[in-house]
Order: structure tokens, then C-alpha cells, then sequence
């Protein structure tokens, strides 16, 4: 990791997790601490008929606030939103939050890549995204069009990661992007939080 | 600021203008609908269509009125399914149905009908119920192609057992197949289903109040909106009903931010029916 460049501040975390998910989410959220004034938005892949439980898992091991994300809902500083199951999660450019029932994208809705390129667009350099473990390719696209906005792309290390595709699928896609343990990941997002 | 941050820039005044231009010249409003959604679509049509940018697009569609439905499909189709949410339907059947009973001539309006899955699904719905031949179903879309899509009732017979899957989740007091008939891949759907439906293009963006409505059933199209435009069209519901007329939103909509929340009182809470309140 290099200090050297002069990043912006970040306004947000859009994190992308498919298979192997809740594993490593419950290694990083739980280390957030209740004043972390970073909001966190959180696509993970889960199947559209069922209900979804990862609100109730993380709100009761989480000390910052732990939401499922409503629609037209004002992003709030120290909150983790989930994107609700079967329903799109967007950001739009005042900062609100946005669902669809757009089709699937990469088979997927939920998609990664629909948070991240529309979080892109609105936060511009101000946006951190990451790329967990995960089956697929979804999240490529996303974390490019983070990139190309200015803003600092993760993906987690491939041996780190319960499934190594989707973060090689996202640093094929933007190469720029930083490859991090989930041990290196926790301490840079509080790092992220003193900027 | 570098040139990808410039071109970005630009693309979203191209979306903007391309926007004011479907509706002056052909009265079709997307300004006000959520932004971010609306560009996926844009993204995706631009380059379906094979234009190299927005003001290419704005330059057809201004010049040329083929491109319009073209860019329509685009904006404003849905892909749903019959019975979309089992347990919406089983709370219009056990808890709303009761209420309706007690008129001798019903209302209904699917507002934002696409493709006519939800239409179909309460028309069934009301059939079984035998509520059906004192029932007007108004079925509005502002698509003409969904409108013609809704009123041929076919879809594809791969669909079908998603739908009886959902259909007997609702209650079912019927099979799903006594309604289609399977011909060449598809399932066409019973024309007596439609007798009493009215399909009629209307927009809640820039259309005046409907009927005399007695339940309004709008899932799934509020959230393509922007909050003043979800008012916009909430006042237009309200003003839409009869007293004590029912509202059924998608699961993932509320009143809660909206200036007529007053208005309606939860009926189902967790299946978001609302039912109108005395002003």
C-alpha cells in the first residue's frame, strides 16, 4: 500500500460480495466501529426468493447501523446498507438511494455492477469500491467505471478469497485496482474513516 | 479534472437534453424519473441501437418519429410475472376481497399495466372469486407496445410454471391451466379475461385523475420515479379512489416519505395495501 498519491476524501464504501460472502463480511463489518462516519453499500448475491436475512445477521453483531436499503432513502454518514433481494440497489447524484426491478444483470439481481457504476457517477473520486470473493464476474464493470471516475478500486487478494473469480474478473477489468487480505482491508477502511 | 471525468460530465447533459426533447415533441416525460436507471437504459439503448452518443440519438428521434418506439421499449418495459408475489395476492383475496363483496359494481386500474402479467393475475384472481362480472378492470400503460403486448395476453410457455407455481401460492381456487392454451412455445390466455378490461393509455406523469376506482393496484413503477414525481402520482391515486377504495403497492414502496401519506391508512402493512381515508 502506498500513501504517496493525494486521494480524495472518501465519501462512500460500494462493496460487491457473491459466494463466500457472509463469511468475510462478518470479518469486516463487526470491526467497524459505531462512529465510523462512512456510509457502506453493500450488494451481496442472494437467490430473489428468499427473504433477506443479512440485515437481522449483521445488525445483531454490527455496532454501526445496519439497514436494508429503502427507496428514495437519503444515504446516511456510519450506516451499512444492503440492497434488498430481487431489487437493484443505485445511487443516484443527490445521494439518495434507488431501487429497479430492471432484468438481471450477469444473471443477477441484485447486480454488483448496477451499484457500482451508479455510485460511480455520483460520487465520482469520493468512492471506494471492493470486490470480495465471489463465483462470477459480476462487479468487472463496476469497479472499472470506478476507475475511470477517479475513485480507489480494491479486490481481495485471490488467495485470501473463499472464491478467487470475481476479484480476478475485477482486476482484469481495471488493473489499477488494489489487491488487499480482508487483514489489510479492515485497518485501511479506518484509515479511509480519518481522512 | 481529466477527460474522463469531462466526458461523464458531458453525457449526462446529452441525457438531460435527449429527455427534453421526447417531451416536447412527443409529450412523453421521463425528466422526472429516477435518474440513475433511466441512464442504465439510455446506456443500453444507445448502444443497441448503434448510436456513438446521446446527441446522435436526440438528433433522430427529433427528425425521425420511427425511432420513438424504439427508444420507448427501451425506457419503459418491465419484465414482471403472473401472481408476482404470492402473498400480495393472498392478502387481496382473504383480506380485500370481503370488503369489494359488499359493492354491487367494482373498479379496478392497473396502473403502469406492461406487458398485463398483474392484469391477468387479478383478473383470474377475481374469477375465482366471482367477482368478475360486476368488475371493470381499467389497464393503463404509457407504452403503446406494452398496451398491444397486454391485450394479446401470450407469453412464453417457459414462463408458465413460474406463474402456476406463484398463482397457487396466492390461494389458488383453480388451476392456472384452465386459463391459457399452449400453442407453439406460447401460452395464449383466455379472451374472456379481458371482456371486461378496459386498456387505454395513460400517463400518472402528465394524465388527470381516472375514475371512481375501488382498488388501484400500482407495484413496481413508483420506484422509477423521483420523489416529487411518487407525490405526483400518490395525489393522482387518492383523488383516483372511491371512499374507503384500497391501494396496493409494490413491496419495496411506502407513503412514508409522501405528502399524502395522510390520506390512506395501512391496511396490510407488510403487503403495502393501503386503504383511502375521509378527507
Amino acid at each position: 500500500m502506498s500513501a504517496v498519491a493525494i486521494e480524495a476524501p472518501i465519501e462512500a464504501i460500494a462493496i460487491g460480495a457473491s459466494a463466500g460472502a457472509v463469511q468475510a463480511l462478518l470479518r469486516i463489518l463487526p470491526a467497524l466501529p459505531a462512529d465510523f462516519p462512512i456510509p457502506v453499500l453493500i450488494v451481496v448475491h442472494v437467490p430473489p426468493d428468499r427473504g433477506n436475512a443479512l440485515v437481522a445477521l449483521f445488525a445483531a453483531k454490527c455496532r454501526v447501523a445496519v439497514r436494508e436499503a429503502e427507496d428514495k432513502e437519503p444515504i446516511l454518514p456510519g450506516t451499512v446498507y444492503f440492497a434488498p433481494s430481487d431489487y437493484h440497489l443505485l445511487v443516484e447524484a443527490d445521494r439518495t438511494l434507488s431501487l429497479s426491478m430492471d432484468e438481471p444483470v450477469n444473471h443477477s439481481r441484485p447486480a454488483i455492477d448496477v451499484l457500482l457504476e451508479s455510485a460511480a457517477d455520483a460520487y465520482g473520486p469520493a468512492l471506494a469500491g471492493v470486490i470480495l470473493t465471489g463465483a462470477n464476474h459480476d462487479g468487472a464493470a463496476g469497479l472499472k467505471a470506478i476507475c475511470a471516475a477517479g475513485g480507489t478500486a480494491i479486490v481481495q487478494d485471490f488467495a485470501d478469497a473463499q472464491v478467487a473469480t470475481m476479484p480476478e474478473a475485477a482486476l482484469a477489468a481495471c488493473p489499477s485496482a488494489r489487491m488487499m487480505t480482508l487483514d489489510d482491508l479492515i485497518p485501511y477502511l479506518l484509515t479511509l474513516a480519518a481522512t | 479534472m481529466d477527460a474522463a471525468l469531462v466526458s461523464e460530465h458531458v453525457e449526462d447533459i446529452e441525457i438531460q437534453l435527449l429527455l427534453e426533447a421526447l417531451y416536447q415533441r412527443y409529450h412523453y416525460d421521463f425528466r422526472h424519473y429516477a435518474r440513475a436507471s433511466i441512464k442504465r437504459r439510455l446506456l443500453q439503448a444507445r448502444s443497441q441501437l448503434g448510436f456513438t452518443s446521446f446527441s446522435a440519438m436526440q438528433d433522430h428521434l427529433l427528425h425521425d418519429p420511427a425511432t420513438l418506439p424504439r427508444l420507448l421499449n427501451y425506457l419503459t418495459v418491465q419484465v414482471s410475472e403472473m401472481f408476482r408475489d404470492p402473498s400480495y395476492f393472498r392478502a387481496l383475496r382473504e383480506k380485500v376481497i370481503p370488503h369489494l363483496r359488499t359493492y354491487p359494481s367494482l373498479k379496478v386500474w392497473v396502473a403502469g399495466c406492461s406487458h398485463g402479467e398483474e392484469l391477468y393475475s387479478l383478473s383470474i384472481l377475481f374469477r375465482e372469486e366471482g367477482l368478475d362480472q360486476r368488475t371493470l378492470f381499467y389497464a393503463t400503460d404509457i407504452n403503446p407496445d406494452a398496451l398491444r403486448a397486454a391485450e394479446a395476453g401470450v407469453y412464453p410457455l417457459d414462463q408458465i410454471r413460474k406463474f402456476t407455481e406463484n398463482h397457487q401460492k396466492s390461494g389458488a381456487r383453480s388451476s392456472l391451466s384452465d386459463y391459457y392454451t399452449a400453442d407453439y412455445g406460447r401460452a395464449v390466455f383466455d379472451k374472456s379475461l379481458r371482456s371486461q378490461v378496459v386498456f387505454s393509455d395513460h400517463s400518472l406523469v402528465t394524465d388527470a385523475v381516472f375514475a371512481e376506482m375501488h382498488l388501484i393496484s400500482c407495484r413496481n413503477v413508483l420506484i422509477y420515479f423521483d420523489r416529487a414525481l411518487q407525490d405526483r402520482a400518490l395525489g393522482l391515486f387518492r383523488d383516483s379512489l372511491a371512499r374507503k377504495g384500497f391501494l396496493g403497492l409494490g413491496s419495496k414502496e411506502s407513503l412514508r416519505f409522501s405528502a399524502h401519506a395522510s390520506a390512506f391508512a395501512d391496511f396490510v402493512r407488510e403487503e403495502k395495501i393501503y386503504q383511502r381515508q375521509d378527507a
